[in-house]
């Protein structure tokens, strides 16, 4: 299997010496006329791939601030066929390869097949869909597969060594460490487990690491005993936007890490 | 079968973070529960702590007027007033021996949050319950009864504020306090191994029901009712008959919650208005719109309210072993006074859905026949909103005539 456009992306960036940028956007954020803008901003402010959230009515796996992003975007009639609309017009200009991030109810309903041939005509390279572990993820991947587009596990710091293993047996991408036992949303201090769990993760997948859910300033990076391969922010992010702020100021913080 | 499946529905949507726990219930679910510790000490809690067993009540006077026997199997008896406390003694006994601390529960109606905090406080446990905040405003004395009861309430102001939400919030909170918590899930519904776990606590109504039907009349029932919503109480009433080989005669039917009837209305009735998808970690009967978006509920019985429905009901359904069908707001409160005035018991709007189907297809019952129809809770909680919908049923009678004459 040839590498995942994802996985030369991040390490790309790292054979630059740089961790992979992974910022996280809900669709149709802050307001639909001004999220194409916003994408095209992360997109020329070096974002190695871009996350795209798929909005749902029930985001358990969501903290508020992710939560009302969700929810404002069904409010302003945001959905999955308009989304990947939006982002087949822009496909060709793009340089960062994308990833939807959304619950399996909307793609199944969208139907796998023709979500998975409408992603990849979209230009999105993967997905992620948190309330799809291993053993349920099987009709997903096969999907994706035939596009050849990843499914990107989603594992934790309470992910033992053997499910680790079994997802190494599968996953494509790269793989998402959630850095807290929680919802997405900004934290103040990591635990030594996520040290252990990067560790563990390290020592089975052979694709690279982001770790997420949580990072809000690049200092954090210093705080924690470890390089990952990429770090994905979100809820810092919506929320720097939603104050006026803007994409390219954003990244600037991150730069250089 | 793939596990945690009931023929194409049910399964384990969570988030990976949601897994070790699930795996480790699934685990106690297999060594502890069926041990003789766990059934002796169950079974000591539900009769000695919470009334059971429950009686199979004849009801005289619509027996007389609807030509058939019709038999009320009385969870409202039961401690908090509904079949909820079967599940809650279960979980939380089960919770201690797993070496939990604390359990958190999801509650609509807030009946599930009173049992859950009364297993808790019996069990010594710790207790957080998440509720919808428009719910802790329709169910106000169920909030106080939380509290005295020893347990943290927390209104949920995400979404449409109601008990779809409240899962939500407690799954979140799980995902973070999954070490010390078990969450002490309300129906036979959610990611595996609940809908068996529940399912298989409430399957004492159904047992008992089919003991008491031998003892009182010699035979299987003719026909058993029971309202759905989650569908925990037909789960418990159901399971005992459809795995019975000798129960294969006896027609089983689960009555949803249609809401207003107006056309167009939001109701709680997946099965028969609905259509399969995923929410709450099963893939089951939803209602939902045609991005995959689920849509608000509505029933006049805070405890019908959720979107979808457990997923054994949903395999029931496909088999053709159970029927469903749906009866609305009127028909429910209608069968609610009607059983007040006629037999003394005031039901749960929930359990009222139920006898309301009886009611309503009386005619097209077996005439002479034995019906049991689950009253799985009574209705004390629901005095404001049967003050709001029937006023002159809560009149003093004189003023009632009144009322009448005008």
């Amino acid at each position: 299997m040839t590498p995942s456009i994802l996985t030369r992306g991040i390490e790309a960036a790292n054979a630059a010496g740089r961790i992979a940028l992974i910022p996280f956007i809900t669709a149709g954020f802050p307001a639909p006329g001004k999220f194409r803008g916003i994408l095209r901003d992360l997109d020329e402010s070096g974002a190695d791939i871009i996350e795209v959230g798929v909005p749902f009515s029930d985001p358990v796996a969501d903290g508020p601030v992710v939560e009302e992003a969700s929810r404002r975007a069904l409010s302003a009639g945001i959905g999955l066929r308009g989304i990947l609309e939006e982002l087949a017009e822009d496909k060709d200009r793009r340089r960062a390869p994308l990833v939807l991030m959304g619950y399996y109810n909307p793609f199944l309903q969208y139907g796998l097949s023709r979500f998975a041939r409408d992603a990849a005509e979209a230009g999105v390279s993967g997905c992620i869909v948190p309330d799809l572990p291993l053993d349920e993820d099987a009709p997903m991947r096969a999907a994706l597969g035939e596009t050849g587009s990843a499914l990107i596990p989603l594992i934790g710091v309470n992910t033992g060594l053997e499910r680790m293993r079994a997802y190494a047996g599968v996953a494509a991408g790269y793989v998402y460490l959630v850095s807290v036992l929680g919802v997405t949303g900004e934290r103040a201090a990591f635990s030594a487990e996520l040290a252990a769990a990067f560790t563990r993760a390290q020592s089975v997948f052979s694709l690279p690491l982001a770790v997420g859910f949580g990072f809000s300033r690049p200092e954090q990076l210093d705080a924690v005993p470890f390089r990952p391969q990429a770090v994905v922010f979100g809820s810092s992010l919506l929320r720097f936007l939603d104050e006026g702020g803007s994409a390219a100021d954003f990244m600037k913080r991150w730069k250089g890490r | 079968m793939k596990k945690g499946y009931f023929g194409e529905f049910g399964g384990c949507f969570v988030p990976e973070l949601l897994m070790p726990p699930l795996l480790e219930l699934e685990e106690a679910c297999e060594s502890i529960l069926p041990s003789e510790d766990f059934r002796r000490e169950l079974d000591d809690l539900l009769h000695g702590y919470a009334g059971r067993e429950t009686p199979l009540t004849l009801c005289p006077t619509l027996s007389r007027e609807l030509g058939f026997n019709l038999y009320l199997k009385r969870e409202d008896l039961l401690h908090t007033g509904a079949h909820k406390m079967n599940n809650t003694l279960g979980q939380a006994l089960l919770a201690k021996k797993m070496g939990k601390s604390a359990l958190a529960a999801e509650t609509g109606a807030g009946q599930h949050g009173v049992a859950t905090a009364a297993a808790a406080a019996r069990l010594g446990l710790s207790c957080t319950v998440f509720m919808g905040e428009e719910d802790t405003r329709r169910q106000a004395a169920n909030v106080m009864r939380m509290r005295l009861l020893g347990a943290e309430l927390r209104p949920v102001a995400s979404g449409t504020k109601t008990l779809k939400d409240a899962i939500n919030e407690t799954l979140r909170y799980w995902i973070a306090e999954q070490r010390s918590t078990h969450y002490c899930f309300g129906t036979a519904a959610g990611p595996h191994p609940f809908p068996t776990l529940v399912r298989d606590l409430q399957s004492v109504i159904g047992e008992e029901t089919k003991a008491q039907c031998r003892s009182t009349f010699g035979a299987l029932p003719d026909v058993v009712v029971a309202c759905v919503g989650g569908g925990s109480n037909a789960a418990g009433m159901f399971y005992p008959f459809v795995s019975d080989p000798e129960a294969g005669s006896v027609r089983l039917a689960g009555v949803e919650a249609g809401g207003t009837g107006e056309p167009g209305c939001f109701s709680s009735a997946p099965l028969n208005l609905g259509s399969p998808g995923v929410l709450h970690g099963q893939y089951t009967m939803l209602l939902q719109d045609k991005d995959g978006q689920i849509l608000p509920s509505h029933s006049v019985s805070a405890g019908l309210d959720y979107p979808g429905v457990g997923p054994e009901h949903a395999r029931f359904q496909q088999d053709g072993r159970v029927e469903y069908h749906v009866v609305v707001d009127e028909g429910a409160l209608k069968a609610f006074a009607r059983l007040c005035r006629a037999e003394g018991i005031i039901p749960a709007l929930e359990s009222a859905h139920a006898l309301a189907w009886v009611l309503e297809n009386a005619d097209k019952l077996p005439a002479g026949g034995n019906v049991v129809v689950n009253l799985s809770g009574r209705g004390d909680k629901d005095m404001d909103i049967i003050r709001g919908h029937m006023p002159e049923l809560c009149m003093p009678a004189r003023d009632a005539e009144k009322e009448d004459r005008r």
